[in-house]
């Protein structure tokens, strides 16, 4: 089989005649199509081409299923169940009273009138943590992105840096960020030598928040850089050299070509941070623990705590909550694809 | 050549018999593990003692964060995955998975001479006769001082019989003179709470054995503990770093000196001795007074045998074996743990330490026992005692860093047991 592979000039360097890195990433897959090449033309033959896409479908769609659709019908079960066994089976139906009881609210705007006050301060706390992580992550990224974009100095290295942090892992962030913050940490002793007080920051709220919002912008930031860059490379640049000739100023070009250009891009950017705000666990957990008090304990957290770290472990619940999180996220998801929509149309 | 070959053969193959013979009659046990100090270092070699007298048993030790004790474990056993031992401290929390060793014990009666008192807290409610373990340490929870501190700062430390109110203001004092920055620091732990909370009163349970949690004396105390808060007593930092019912020491504060007074328990004396060293007096005081006892909270950390383990009779073996007086001698005494075994606690363990302020503080929380109150006993030996922690302390920090008055945490504090205890009657 190599040697026939081998024949074919493709697979040849053109100066040295010897074989070319591609038919080791290309023979296995001429092998697996030669294999399958049989019994896909007998089931062509049988079913004619009209089903064909979905028999190579299939084999992807039972191991997604398996893992994403079937876990996702289970955690639906659990949360229509009460009591402590693991096992399905050996659940107590209790329909919906977990979402009764996660639901029970005098005032929506008030977590404390609420019956389960900590999921519905995980759901506020999860929100103002959203709102400001995407604002400002959208923000910096898109800026950084426009001036790594023009031809700066060392630009490689530059880019390097940004990118950085999201190779490292979520608790590693964690634990850079805590050792810097805590009350013997390097920015106090910055602080105290330029003669201010030391500051405790997680003690106070407001701080807590602003840190955990602080560093999740660090640590995904290089990200979302990369992919508005990969956008302003794919923009053709002959736009921007006649709207120079036009002489068309900056703000104008960057309003009038870069934005609406840049949107598909943006807009992924957008989806995926959202996405992972929601997420939002390991690092603020290593960072916070979710306090002072409960004030960077976001729904993730809830749902974990509800679910492990209590001596009674209340799946349920846990599942009830998860279900909510997921019909908002689909809401939120929904949301953003109509405005997409509105935006192709309009 | 044919003969040759066939010789070759049948030499070759009884050889590779009799080798292989032990591997494949070899038992493997899993014993889940933490650390506190050196404990683990000091299982494994009577383990590997063990193994050297039962050739066909070889004890795997997985030494795994405190942290996955407590949240892993369960989901395992749960799920009838779990190791074939485990050392555990939420002792009746999880008894429904431990396996009863006396069908399989050669003499039940030196267990229950041995750990009498002990063995109920790993029963289920109602039982009154399985053994399913013993105590790898017995912890009495009490106060640390830095000794050091109150010479420097001239301040007289509170003799015996002196109150939570006295050590409070000792420690500001000799805080505000010495500019520590964390005059007392408890750990946040229900567990730490509950001791001085029943000094003050709070009896823990109603008259029909149900969780009553909310009383005049735990109010009194939990009232001290939010003044404290606000006073700059005790760090905010320290109960608010964190949220909910996580665990969070101050043994490194205390170990770098940032702490005057600090309310844990005997567990930290290894971890002192070692980290401490002889930097600074790190003394163990009596555990302070209130209106109805001078008392801390009893506990510690059992290891216990899993029922769905599938070599039962090899695991009594081994348990039966490190159960013996003379081995656990040797654990407590390198280990520098009080004794959870009544025939060593009244004789007395040889502590393997010349630093005498483990010596103090071993002699300190051991002559602690007597006086520990019974309500104290009952609490650790309620199978849902962690339900009460967790509602005590979660709330009881939301309180202190402002998001609830303290009248609103004692009504979430009965709520969240409710409610869990609830869904644990609702099918377990």
């Amino acid at each position: 089989m190599n040697s026939e592979l081998a024949q074919h000039s493709q697979f040849k360097d053109a100066e040295t005649g010897q074989l070319h890195l591609k038919i080791l990433i290309t023979w296995p897959l001429f092998l697996l199509f030669r294999f399958i090449e049989w019994p896909m033309k007998r089931l062509q033959s049988l079913l004619g081409l009209g089903p064909m896409p979905y028999v190579f479908l299939l084999p992807n769609l039972c191991f997604f299923g398996l893992f994403v659709v079937l876990p996702l019908f289970v955690n639906f079960a659990f949360s229509l169940t009460g009591g402590t066994n693991l096992y399905l089976d050996d659940r107590t139906f209790t329909g919906t009273e977990q979402y009764a009881f996660l639901l029970d609210c005098g005032n929506y705007a008030d977590p404390l009138s609420c019956r389960e006050d900590r999921f519905w301060k995980g759901l506020f706390n999860t929100a103002t943590f959203i709102t400001l992580q995407l604002t400002f992550l959208v923000l910096f990224s898109l800026i950084t992105a426009l001036v790594l974009n023009k031809k700066i100095q060392a630009r490689g290295f530059f880019r390097s840096v940004y990118f950085f942090p999201v190779l490292l892992s979520p608790v590693v962030v964690a634990l850079i960020w805590k050792w810097i913050l805590l009350r013997d940490g390097i920015l106090n002793a910055w602080l105290v030598e330029l003669g201010f007080d030391k500051i405790l920051f997680f003690v106070s709220p407001a701080w807590a928040m602003f840190w955990a919002i602080f560093i999740s912008i660090w640590a995904h930031m290089g990200f979302y850089t990369l992919i508005i860059l990969a956008g302003l490379q794919a923009i053709p640049p002959d736009l921007y050299e006649a709207a120079e000739m036009d002489g068309t100023k900056q703000e104008r070009i960057f309003w009038r070509i870069t934005l609406p250009l840049l949107w598909p891009n943006l807009l992924v950017v957008i989806v995926l941070a959202l996405i992972k705000g929601v997420q939002t666990f390991d690092e603020v957990y290593v960072l916070t623990g979710g306090g002072p008090g409960t004030a960077t304990q976001f729904i993730v957290q809830y749902i974990y705590n509800t679910g492990f770290t209590n001596q009674i472990q209340n799946f349920g619940l846990a599942a009830a909550a998860s279900v909510i999180l997921g019909v908002v996220l689909f809401g939120l998801t929904m949301l953003q694809l109509a405005a997409t929509r509105w935006k192709d149309n309009g | 050549m044919l003969n040759k070959l066939r010789r070759i053969l049948t030499v070759g193959s009884v050889a590779m018999a009799v080798w292989a013979t032990p591997l494949f009659a070899e038992t493997e046990l899993r014993m889940t593990w933490y650390n506190d100090g050196i404990e683990g270092e000091v299982m494994r070699s009577l383990l590997d003692r063990f193994e050297a007298q039962n050739s066909d048993i070889k004890v795997n030790l997985d030494v795994v964060p405190y942290k996955s004790i407590m949240e892993s474990l369960p989901v395992q056993l749960a799920a009838g995955d779990g190791p074939d031992l485990a050392r555990v401290t939420d002792l009746g929390g999880l008894s429904k998975y431990y396996m009863d060793l006396r069908p399989y014990l050669n003499d039940a009666g030196y267990w229950e001479k041995s750990f009498g008192p002990f063995l109920k807290w790993l029963r289920q409610p109602g039982d009154t006769s399985a053994i399913s373990g013993f105590m790898t340490q017995l912890t009495v929870t009490g106060p640390y001082v830095n000794k050091t501190l109150f010479e420097q700062a001239e301040v007289p430390m509170p003799g015996k019989g002196a109150t939570w109110d006295d050590w409070a203001k000792a420690s500001k004092q000799v805080a505000d003179k010495l500019e520590i920055p964390i005059p007392m620091a408890w750990d946040r732990s229900g567990h730490r709470v509950s001791g001085p909370a029943i000094a003050m009163g709070a009896k823990m349970f109603d008259g029909s054995g149900e969780p009553a949690l909310v009383d005049e004396g735990l109010k009194r105390m939990t009232q001290r503990l939010y003044d404290w808060h606000q006073q700059g007593i005790m760090a905010k930092e320290l109960w608010g770093s964190v949220s909910g019912s996580a665990y969070l020491g101050a043994n490194e504060d205390f170990t770098n000196a940032q702490v005057v007074m600090y309310m844990s328990g005997s567990w930290q004396i290894p971890q002192f001795a070692k980290n401490i060293g002889d930097a600074f007096d790190w003394w163990a005081v009596p555990a302070p007074c209130g209106p109805a006892a001078c008392t801390g909270m009893p506990g510690g950390a059992a290891l216990v045998a899993i029922k769905d383990t599938k070599h039962p009779e090899e695991v009594a073996k081994l348990m039966d074996w490190l159960a013996q007086e003379e081995n656990l001698a040797e654990f407590y005494g390198r280990t520098l743990f009080i004794p959870g075994h009544l025939g060593l606690a009244e004789k007395g363990v040889d502590f393997d330490t010349d630093d005498p302020r483990a010596k103090h503080a071993l002699e300190t929380f051991a002559g602690a026992v007597p006086g520990i109150s019974p309500t104290a006993f009952d609490l650790q030996g309620y199978v849902y005692n962690r339900v009460m922690f967790n509602a005590l302390i979660s709330r009881l920090n939301e309180a202190i860093m402002g998001e609830l008055t303290l009248d609103q945490a004692y009504e979430r504090m009965e709520q969240d047991i409710q409610q869990q205890i609830a869904e644990k009657k609702r099918g377990s």
